[in-house]
């Protein structure tokens, strides 16, 4: 598989990344490389065969739902990078007209 | 006999019967930690004095009536994408350069409580995605055999401070082999146990249905016994299995391997194999049927494309659980953004490196729109056929054995520019985190060059016991896990 500056582009969008036209070089070079050795899983014939998510084959798993315990504010607070009464601060999301 | 020299079960005997103090095995450690780590670089963050405070109080605790329990007053350490409740868990990335998580991981409560000795967080490629340490953010370790050479990854910093003797025993977590493949080229013991047996509640995710924590030891008996202390269903992993923990140094006692049944894949075996790993991995074998086991060859058909599979699964999960980091509730924000999308967006550029980068691009991509069915489907489908190989194989014999690496430890830089080549150097580990099954690496010899080999066993899923049994009864045959790297 050919991965071309443009997908790499697209995929960082996605990703939320950004990458400077070297990166988006190197990256398209690497990722070609690695769908390429991907590409070998085409040899496996998988008509009919279910695919695997998890080994251990749970489904849900149910608890009571029951109060317990949990972080006071402060303490996950702690770690915000900005921070302002009983809440995390981030620029704002919408624009005024 | 220096107190940093004793095996994990040797110093708990000890500490047990009041013959030394949590003090001075803190003091011993702290000692040879100060000579061999500005080499080794095995640690992201030293808790010493911490541990000196606690085996302080340990002591005081214990002075009327000695009570211990198992791991009470044993200095270990943890790698450092396993959270611990007022110590920094960094992952080795700039993204948690300054995270402090605000609780402990169960594996580390199950410790805690025990009384144990944290000694510090060892260094791991950056979000555990590599096999040589050098994507961590803060600089490679080394491995304690060879300075030139990698400890191998992603927990190479846990398999280099056991090593060189900077801590008793260690935890590291295994996705692709993190575990088995770091404890083969530092010439140490690592058990990735089954999926579910040990709860992932607090190991920073990276792969979810293939992540794992487990011991990395000095011998086999020392990873059943720290095994045994990490493992048992937890609610608040709701891919724990529930089910009782077996006593599994109890299961090392029988030291034949009669009527064990030995598999060796031919797969594993061909080109790419390094002509030493080869010849002293079948020496091992040759020794394990000695001892009485029953070996016969085997097809893993899969084996190849299982590379492909990993790092289209893998790298789908974490493209998913790294979404997280966002500069918002934790870890690193990038300043001067214009606006939300900014700050996602220059976070995310400025917080990961360039192999974290290159798996979340990668797990992107796989699962965008137009390619989801192509590789992420295929994948899946195709890792149902990797567990089928396991379980065809498993009807034939009980154990299977392998080479852990296909090379002994390679030099820093080596790869470190070819991702495809560093994946590749995976292969014969990948495949047992796919059928979720316990695989231990030990020692089995060295090459010219005196760098260790690993050889790994895999077992049917839940049977850890007939895994450590047959690396046990290897491993008491052999005693290679008597010599010692010399760091000067």
């Amino acid at each position: 598989m050919e991965i071309t500056q443009q997908d790499v582009e697209k995929v960082a969008q996605l990703a939320r990344l950004a990458v400077t036209s070297a990166e988006k070089d190197t990256f398209a070079k690497q990722l070609s490389q690695i769908l390429t050795h991907v590409d070998k899983l085409n040899q496996c014939d998988t008509t009919g065969v279910e695919p695997t998510a998890t080994v251990m084959g749970q489904v849900n798993v149910f608890r009571e739902d029951v109060i317990r315990p949990s972080l006071p504010s402060g303490k996950a607070l702690a770690n915000a990078p900005e921070c302002e009464a009983d809440g995390f601060v981030v620029p704002k999301i919408l624009e005024e007209r | 006999m220096s107190l940093h020299k004793l095996t994990l079960i040797d110093l708990q005997r000890k500490f047990a019967a009041g013959e030394v103090t949590a003090t001075e095995i803190v003091r011993a450690y702290s000692l040879r930690i100060s000579q061999v780590e500005p080499k080794v670089k095995a640690f992201v963050t030293q808790t010493r004095e911490a541990a000196c405070e606690q085996a302080e109080a340990l002591d005081r605790k214990l002075k009327g009536w000695r009570k211990t329990m198992p791991l009470s007053g044993m200095p270990l350490a943890v790698k450092d994408n396993i959270c611990t409740d007022g110590v920094p868990t960094t992952c080795s990335s700039r993204m948690l350069q300054n995270f402090v998580p605000p609780y402990d991981a169960t594996v580390i409560s199950k410790l805690r409580a025990q009384d144990y000795l944290l000694l510090g967080k060892t260094n791991l490629d950056e979000f555990a995605m590599g096999s040589s340490t050098e994507n961590s953010a803060f600089g490679p370790s080394r491995n304690p055999w060879n300075l030139q050479c990698v400890p191998g990854g992603s927990s190479g910093g846990s398999a280099a401070a056991v090593a060189a003797e900077e801590c008793v025993a260690a935890l590291g977590s295994d996705t692709g082999g993190s575990i088995r493949q770091p404890a083969a080229f530092c010439g140490v013991v690592g058990l990735k146990p089954t999926y579910g047996l040990v709860s992932r509640y607090g190991l920073v995710a990276f792969a979810s249905s293939l992540d794992q924590i487990g011991p990395i030891t000095k011998n086999v008996s020392d990873a059943a016994f720290l095994l045994g202390a990490i493992a048992g269903h937890d609610p608040l992993d709701s891919t724990s299995i529930d089910r009782p923990v077996p006593d599994y140094l109890k299961a090392l006692q029988k030291r034949d391997l009669k009527r064990l049944r030995v598999g060796v894949p031919v797969e594993f075996f061909t080109e790419g194999l390094d002509p030493e790993v080869d010849r002293t991995v079948r020496s091992a074998i040759e020794e394990l049927s000695h001892l009485g086991a029953e070996v016969k060859e085997i097809r893993l058909p899969r084996t190849d494309a299982a590379v492909a599979v990993y790092y289209v699964v893998a790298t789908a999960e974490a493209s998913s659980n790294l979404a997280r980091f966002d500069g918002v509730k934790f870890g690193f924000r990038a300043k001067e953004t214009k606006d939300l999308l900014d700050l996602y967006i220059k976070t995310r550029q400025e917080g990961f490196g360039p192999e974290v980068k290159r798996r979340i691009m990668l797990g992107t991509y796989v699962l965008s729109a137009g390619y989801y069915d192509a590789y992420y489907g295929k994948a899946q489908a195709v890792r149902t056929l990797v567990c089928q190989d396991f379980e065809a194989a498993f009807k034939e014999v009980d154990v299977i054995v392998t080479p852990t690496t296909p090379t002994p430890a390679f030099k820093l830089g080596e790869k470190s520019e070819d991702p495809l080549q560093m994946y590749l150097s995976d292969i014969f580990t990948i495949s047992v985190n796919l059928a979720g099954l316990p695989a231990i690496s030990l020692p089995c010899g060295f090459s010219r060059a005196g760098l260790p080999i690993g050889l790994q066993l895999i077992g049917r899923a839940f049977e850890e016991e007939t895994v450590l049994r047959a690396a046990h009864a290897y491993e008491q045959s052999t005693q290679w896990y008597h010599q010692k790297p010399i760091l000067r």
